[in-house]
């Protein structure tokens, strides 16, 4: 039998204020435990809330940024349940009048890589098939999807703190820092069928939440949460199967891999002729698995209303206006910026642009000269590899590697100061030394040798070194030139120039 | 005058019983050390038989060095237990809060200082303001002072009581359904609920968010618009104060009625209403007449859902307000083997038994299920009440009402009785409802002395007409100068 996965993504994004949503708390990450807090956060007796307007504002840039229905009606409601982390036994968020209505946003990947694809380089393509030109061989031979996932709604509320279980025994301790914080919940459509579109559709909403500077979207720090709720049911049904919400994953990977896990566990219930329950499941990462939290029937009754200490009010079409207007420019705008300025494949533009610090670090280098079509090929290979194989993020990248070396070292293999086998060496020294590419050709001597004089007396001596190989060339045997090129370069230390090395040759021997 | 002396210079009035406007005045010229004196004694003599105040400062000089300085000239005042004084134990009369210790003034209390009153004790009340007769205390119930063996109105009964025992010059209280208006009228004296939205709630431990308003329990009209100069205002701290300007409420006054439209709405003289309550109030509106005003009738069709509306509505609110009492943060905790025990335990032994009726039945009108039938429905009713007030105020200035159906009753009359307690403040708790301002003075009494209050009724922010209203009603009649004897 075969089954189709729906899923929805509930993501909760801690939003970049500088103070709480209803106080004027600092929001500052891993200060000693209460010391961001006041009478309001901590749910005093008496305190009242007041909306922070730097929250509501970057609410409404990330509304625009999904193409949200934006009503302009603000309305608070409280979320009423009883945990400690919780000061005042209610959550203040917004049940029917979100901020944020219906939009979407649009993923693009290739099966087991996810990027993001600016809709108008999709029509192109749809368009004219052959467009894609190069990057196809990047793609190897698989197809890039694109899909529109559907946004339900993205609303405001704020975050509770956090229980403390070390220190004493028999006792937990509460830390309310964080307990006020403005995040902003984003919800999907189930508009997701499999566990890379999850990731697809994650990877593609962080690349918008960072290019708008609302988050951080952190996610080991917890400033990016996600839920998945999944489900399955026989191909070709429209009606959703039971669902399950999947919460307790701490990396896009651990979506993906829960919704992979899920996905599985419900089939095998199906195939075995038993029931998925409604339910919370936690993911376990060491375990690799899914365990239930609580059933549908211990759900909260979370009892919402309308916060009355918090009067409903509108935005106005200028305001919102005004905030559209100042909208950086978004990552599809930059993919269409890259393709149509640097001539560069959609899927390499895709790559750059869903990671901004790379993005930001690819337009440096061009800026400095270097040729956009080898400086995305080098980024993308050479330097992410010594990112990855260093432990190193992108946002060190330009500490290690300054762009400007970048384009200093596409400089050197452009006019043939160094070949491009050499150039990879400098690159690895320059990561580690700190040295800019320049110097360590010079200080290594690693300029390539295009002295004539130098490299015939150097082919005449290989040439009387190796008799057999010469008599093959004679009779025919063209393998036999690559030997000899390749004693001839090891005889330069690599440093002769590949194509006059050859030449040379050749004309000695014919 | 020296410090041993009680009486005040002019006309020999023993000091306690002047009014506040009078304490100011003669707190500038002589300091308040023996203002201070004065109440101290009295309470020390009264409140063992009253119980109006939980708390109140027995220091015999005053917290404030003389000479005192700010529009209030340290004169003592006393607060309402659920108004929140930085660094004084402030408990709403629960004992799921003994022990609270607030760390913040509350606006009002803030602005109070800042004019120079002085803080002189904090007043008894029903549990969490839930009650009209200040009988759900957990401290133990206020005695009115007109007759010990009646209530004193609730749930601001500690403060009316007060007030009107000249335990203290006056008291700040708090409004969801009447709890300013009826203890005021049980007790003889005034009290105003003022628009919602013109005094900060920031810092008073909510009951229904949406009703809750401070307000000042005082001897006079005059007092009263001194405090309302005073603690009027805008509250960025809270997002459901007015930004509306406040204008000098004495100036109004001076003012006179002559031609103010006084409308008497039929639904609130009903049939079986307490015969002496009606004919002080009718009698009020002859009194009006004859000042120049032109009294009409008027109708508020919804008036019969009120008390049913009120008690979705504002126990809704309360239920979601008072969750945060679970033994975490604040006040009481009962100790247990987990979590879940420690909430149970905690709730079932800190909250009395008014409060947990109210949180249950707040937390069954919000179930899902029952959200649509009742509170949905319950806000729907809200704007038809609302709508009544805004059509009526098309033809009047002011409405008058009686302010509580009946005269002081006998402590116990009605406790076992809840609805029959909720239906003590059918009159007070439209203008919650609609939140517009309102004032109970006295109008009168029964024949067996006891004191009988009436309602004045105005537009948002129209708390002047109801001070230029009052204050001629109140020169008229002097009922303010007749005192219980205690
Ligand atoms: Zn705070």
């Amino acid at each position: 039998m075969n089954y189709e996965p729906v899923i929805g993504l509930e993501v909760h994004v801690q939003l970049l204020t500088q103070s709480k949503l209803f106080c004027g708390c600092s929001t500052k990450f891993g200060e000693e435990p209460n010391k961001n807090t006041c009478p309001v956060c901590l749910g005093w007796p008496g305190s009242l809330p007041v909306l922070n307007e730097e929250a509501l504002k970057l609410a409404l840039k990330v509304g625009l940024a999904l193409n949200c229905e934006i009503s302009g009606r603000l309305k608070f409601d409280r979320k009423n349940y009883f945990y400690p982390d919780l000061p005042k036994a209610y959550q203040i968020s917004q049940y029917d009048n979100p901020v944020n209505g219906k939009g979407w946003l649009e993923i693009e990947y290739k099966p087991n890589k996810a990027v993001i694809l600016s809709p108008d380089a999709e029509a192109s393509k749809m368009e004219n098939p052959e467009a894609q030109g190069d990057s196809q061989k990047v793609q190897d031979d698989k197809k890039m999807i694109t899909k529109k996932i559907g946004i339900t709604r993205a609303h405001l509320e704020e975050d509770a703190g956090k229980l403390l279980h070390e220190g004493i025994a028999a006792a937990s301790l509460v830390d309310y820092n964080r307990a006020g914080t403005p995040l902003l919940e984003i919800v999907s459509e189930p508009d997701l069928r499999s566990p890379e579109e999850a990731y697809a559709y994650l990877t593609s909403l962080k690349a918008i939440l960072q290019y708008l500077e609302v988050s951080d979207c952190n996610m080991e720090e917890g400033s990016l949460r996600c839920d998945a709720n999944v489900s399955i049911r026989k191909a070709g049904e429209s009606k959703f199967g039971t669902k399950a919400e999947i919460k307790n994953m701490n990396s896009f990977k651990a979506v993906q891999k829960a919704i992979q896990y899920e996905i599985k566990r419900q089939t095998d219930l199906l195939e075995s002729h038993e029931r998925v329950i409604q339910e919370t499941r936690l993911w376990n990462e060491t375990k690799g698995q899914t365990f239930t939290m609580r059933s549908k029937e211990e759900a909260h009754d979370y009892r919402y209303f309308p916060e009355p200490d918090l009067v409903p009010f509108s935005i106005s079409k200028e305001t919102v206006e005004g905030i559209r207007k100042d909208l950086p420019e978004l990552p599809v705008q930059r993919v269409d910026r890259f393709i149509k300025n640097y001539s560069l494949s959609d899927y390499d533009a895709l790559v750059l642009v869903q990671d901004k610090q790379l993005a930001n670090y690819f337009e440096t280098a061009v800026a400095e000269k270097a040729n956009p079509k080898l400086a995305s090929n080098w980024i993308q290979s050479e330097l992410l590899a010594l990112v990855n194989s260093n432990k190193h993020t992108v946002e060190t990248l330009p500490k290690f590697f300054p762009a400007t070396y970048l384009a200093e070292l596409l400089g050197l293999i452009e006019n043939q100061t160094i070949s491009g086998k050499i150039a990879k060496d400098v690159v690895a020294i320059s990561y580690e030394s700190g040295k800019s590419p320049g110097t360590v050709v010079k200080e290594k001597s690693l300029e390539q040798v295009t002295d004539t004089k130098l490299l015939e007396s150097a082919a005449d001596k290989i040439i009387a070194a190796h008799p057999k190989s010469v008599a093959d060339f004679k009779a025919g045997k063209r393998q036999a030139l690559g030997f000899l090129v390749g004693q001839l370069m090891k005889e330069t230390q690599g440093k002769a120039n590949p194509k006059l090395a050859n030449e040379i040759l050749v004309r000695k021997l014919s | 005058m020296t410090g041993s002396s009680i009486k005040a210079e002019k006309g020999n009035t023993p000091l306690h019983q002047l009014t506040f406007k009078e304490a100011i005045d003669y707190s500038k010229k002589e300091g308040n050390k023996t203002l201070f004196d004065a109440l101290i004694s009295r309470a020390e003599s009264l409140n063992p038989r009253l119980n109006a105040f939980l708390r109140f400062n027995k220091s015999d000089s005053p917290p404030h060095p003389s000479p005192v300085t700010g529009p209030l000239a340290g004169v003592p005042i006393s607060i309402k237990d659920n108004i929140c004084i930085r660094g004084l134990e402030t408990t709403c009369a629960s004992k799921i809060l003994a022990g609270h210790v607030p760390p913040y003034d509350a606006t009002v209390i803030e602005k109070l200082k800042t004019a120079g009153a002085t803080l002189f004790s904090q007043c008894n009340m029903d549990e969490f303001a839930f009650g009209s007769s200040n009988e759900s205390s957990a401290f133990g119930p206020v005695k009115n002072p007109w007759d010990i063996e009646r209530v004193p109105g609730g749930s601001s009964g500690g403060s009316a009581a007060a007030v009107a025992a000249d335990m203290t010059y006056a008291a700040l209280g708090s409004d969801t359904g009447g709890s300013i208006r009826q203890p005021a009228a049980f007790c003889g004296i005034v009290g105003l609920k003022p628009t919602y939205g013109r005094i900060s709630r920031y810092g008073l431990i909510a009951f229904g968010s949406s009703f809750d308003q401070i307000g000042p329990l005082t001897k006079t009209v005059e007092d009263c618009a001194i405090l309302m100069n005073i603690l009027a205002g805008h509250d960025s701290r809270d997002s459901t104060s007015a930004p509306n300007p406040v204008p000098d409420y004495t100036k109004a006054l001076t003012q006179q009625i002559k031609g103010l439209k006084i409308g008497l709405p039929k639904e609130y003289f009903v049939e079986g209403m307490d015969k002496e309550v009606e004919k002080s109030v009718r009698d009020a509106a002859e009194i009006f007449k004859k000042l120049g005003a032109e009294i009409k009738p008027v109708s508020l069709p919804h008036t019969e859902y009120s008390v049913a509306v009120y008690y979705i509505v504002a126990v809704a609110e309360a239920s979601s307000n008072l969750g945060r009492f679970d033994g975490v943060e604040f006040g009481f905790r009962v100790p247990a083997k987990d979590l879940k025990e420690m909430y149970f335990e905690t709730r079932s032994q800190g909250f009395g038994a008014e409060a947990k009726r109210r949180i249950l039945l707040g937390t069954f009108v919000l179930s899902a299920g029952y959200y649509e039938a009742y509170y949905l429905k319950g806000q729907k009713v809200r704007t038809l009440i609302r709508e009544d007030f805004t059509q009526a105020f098309k033809e009047v200035d002011l409405i008058l009402s009686p302010t509580a159906p009946t005269p002081p009753f006998k402590i116990g009359e009605k406790s076992s009785d809840p609805l029959a307690m909720y239906l003590s403040d059918i009159f007070t708790i439209p203008v919650n409802l609609a939140g517009i301002p309102a004032m109970s003075l006295p109008c009168g009494f029964t024949k067996s002395g006891l004191p009988i209050g009436m309602q004045l009724m105005a537009k948002p922010f129209d708390e002047e007409t109801i001070f230029r209203a009052g204050h001629a009603f109140e020169q008229e009649t002097g009922y303010y100068k007749q005192k219980p004897k205690l």
